[in-house]
């Protein structure tokens, strides 16, 4: 019964565990909290513990440095540390946008991947067709649109449909 | 049925439907069953049997399906009763799940404590064992306290001796921890509750199923477990409590079925153990657990425990063997039940188990119910293999060789 398990689906596996996220699991960039941080926000999946807390440095309207903490899984963690990478340098206009597509990639199955660039951000594609993984790769998202609403003095949502609990820090 | 020291799995896993099932094109090996476990075709039968021609509603109907009914619902609890050495069926009160056992003790009993009372739980309870204490002490001002692990992640009777004291009124200790898969020396926590006239609540949610549990060996008052975690369905928990002290209890929910006689301002009880089942139960998942009990008593729980033990044996020997294999517990797996939580490399538990799912191996990660002995233990989540009666070492090699392709997705060399 054990032999030739290796014969299993690796396709499906690969798909979630891409080099990219592999890659951000075992080297995460913008570990620790960031110099001169304007804002910041935590949050958690209380169904299995994943937490992420970030921190983000807003100059004139530009997000100039994200930093994040925290413990999880490959995808939970992978998934901050390359929003970290992706989001440094970009207005807050833009940084709402690429969070909202970077959900919809993850949730929607309509998604289009040709209809934006997500860059690197698009490895995380594969978390999608697998369902209970799926809040994994949000959180970070969740934690940086909270931060993004904080930093803005809006007021902020709560999405029922995310088993997420974002805080203030 | 066979040997004390082994089981004849074969022959048990063909009576296991959902053994035969595929997982991602692979044989389901099934490693869960701490969270629960599955049912063989004589539950599976007894449950559809029930609806197919005996459906009636218990202990008021007149008519032949409701006194059928009512019978086999009863018959079960004597079942029950016999099952875990009761001195009466009257002992045995039916409820949802353990969960609901504990809330209903923790409801009872929590309303005759004053502030400074103190509940004593301990460091390794299942969240059910003690969120329903920590909304009793916001009622009431009790306190409560909690029963360390000793060195080798195990309840003592020294730990056990630090935490109760002359203000102790409630003890309340998981049997056999749902990650550690350690025993707790209940007989003798119940000795020294006893000695200070505390109340002995024991949660045997994970030791019922894996080990013959007799309610008088326990010295306890109160023991709590589910049908679903020992072959039954879901939907089932059991409360055994002392007669006496049942007897005493105000109840837990009103309604229908717990009543003698109501008046627009009041009412009289039902005598035990209706008082404390308010409406409808749960006719044909308490029907189906009789069908359960039928096949554990068959085989044996003796038995049960050998194979279990053999089986956690050959698991930690093996499991032990990988490099960058943490295991959670007693050292000595003579001092575990068939419960393994572990982590392997640094790959965190949900990765493990995602990527053993793809091999059709199911195993459950994260903090099982059990934050605060996660903070103990010192890490987030763990993964965890718990086996039964059907489980055969093959099914172990298997746990293994997907093991090594998980560190292998990793970056590690076998």
């Amino acid at each position: 019964m054990a032999a030739n398990r290796e014969s299993q689906n690796p396709v499906e596996l690969d798909e979630l565990y891409r080099d990219v996220i592999l890659d951000h699991y075992r080297s995460p960039r913008n570990r620790g909290a960031c110099d001169d941080a304007t804002v910041s926000a935590e949050g958690f999946n209380p169904s299995c513990g994943d937490e992420i807390q970030l921190s983000v440095a807003i100059v004139n309207g530009t997000l100039s440095g994200l930093g994040f903490g925290g413990s999880g899984c490959s995808i939970s963690q992978s998934s901050a540390s390359m929003m970290t990478e992706a989001m440094t340098g970009r207005s807050l206009d833009s940084a709402r946008e690429m969070s909202l597509h970077v959900q919809q990639m993850l949730t929607d199955d309509e998604f289009d991947l040709d209809s934006v660039d997500l860059g690197d951000l698009e490895a995380l594609s594969g978390v999608a067709r697998f369902p209970v993984r799926i809040k994994c790769g949000l959180l970070a998202w969740k934690v940086l649109d909270q931060a993004l609403a904080i930093a803005t003095g809006e007021s902020v949502s709560d999405d029922s449909d995310i088993p997420t609990r974002v805080t203030s820090a | 049925m066979t040997t004390a020291t082994s089981l004849d799995t074969a022959a048990i896993r063909a009576q296991f439907p959902i053994l035969s099932r595929e997982v991602h094109g692979q044989p389901l090996v099934y490693l869960d069953n701490a969270a629960t476990t599955q049912k063989p075709q004589s539950v599976i039968d007894a449950l559809s049997g029930y609806y197919g021609t005996m459906n009636a509603n218990i202990h008021r109907g007149l008519h032949t399906l409701a006194e059928e009914a009512t019978t086999a619902y009863e018959d079960v609890r004597k079942q029950v009763a016999a099952f875990i050495g009761a001195a009466s069926h009257r002992e045995i009160v039916f409820t949802r799940n353990t969960t609901e056992s504990l809330n209903l003790l923790a409801y009872t009993l929590g309303a005759r404590l004053r502030p400074g009372d103190e509940i004593v739980l301990t460091a390794a309870e299942h969240h059910s064992n003690l969120v329903p204490w920590q909304l009793v002490t916001q009622r009431t001002g009790a306190v409560l306290r909690f029963i360390e692990l000793n060195d080798d992640q195990q309840i003592d009777v020294d730990t056990a001796r630090a935490a109760i004291n002359a203000s102790t009124r409630i003890v309340s200790v998981v049997h056999m921890s749902n990650v550690l898969g350690s025993i707790a020396p209940v007989a003798e926590i119940a000795e020294m509750a006893r000695a200070v006239d505390a109340t002995m609540i024991v949660d045997a949610a994970q030791s019922a199923p894996h080990m013959p549990v007799d309610v008088s060996d326990l010295g306890a008052d109160y023991v709590a477990f589910s049908a679903h975690k020992m072959l039954g369905p879901t939907g089932v928990g059991v409360l055994w409590g002392r007669r006496d002290l049942l007897a005493d209890l105000d109840p837990f929910l009103g309604g229908g079925e717990m009543i003698s006689v109501v008046t627009r301002e009041e009412s009289s009880w039902a005598a035990l153990p209706h008082k404390f089942e308010a409406g409808t139960p749960n006719i044909a998942d308490v029907i189906a657990f009789g069908a359960a009990l039928d096949f554990l008593d068959e085989i044996g729980m003796d038995s049960i425990a050998a194979h279990d033990a053999e089986l956690t044996h050959y698991a930690v020997e093996r499991l032990s063997r990988l490099e960058g294999l943490d295991i959670y517990g007693p050292a000595d797996p003579a001092d575990r039940a068939a419960v393994i939580a572990f982590n392997y490399r640094d790959i965190h538990s949900h990765d493990v188990a995602t990527i053993l799912d793809r091999s059709g191996i199911a195993v459950r990660a994260g903090h099982h119910c059990a934050q605060p002995l996660m903070r103990t233990l010192g890490v987030p989540a763990t993964a965890r293999a718990s086996f039964y009666l059907y489980n055969e070492r093959s099914e172990v090699d298997a746990l293994v060789e997907g093991l090594l392709e998980a560190g292998e997705r990793f970056g590690f060399a076998r």
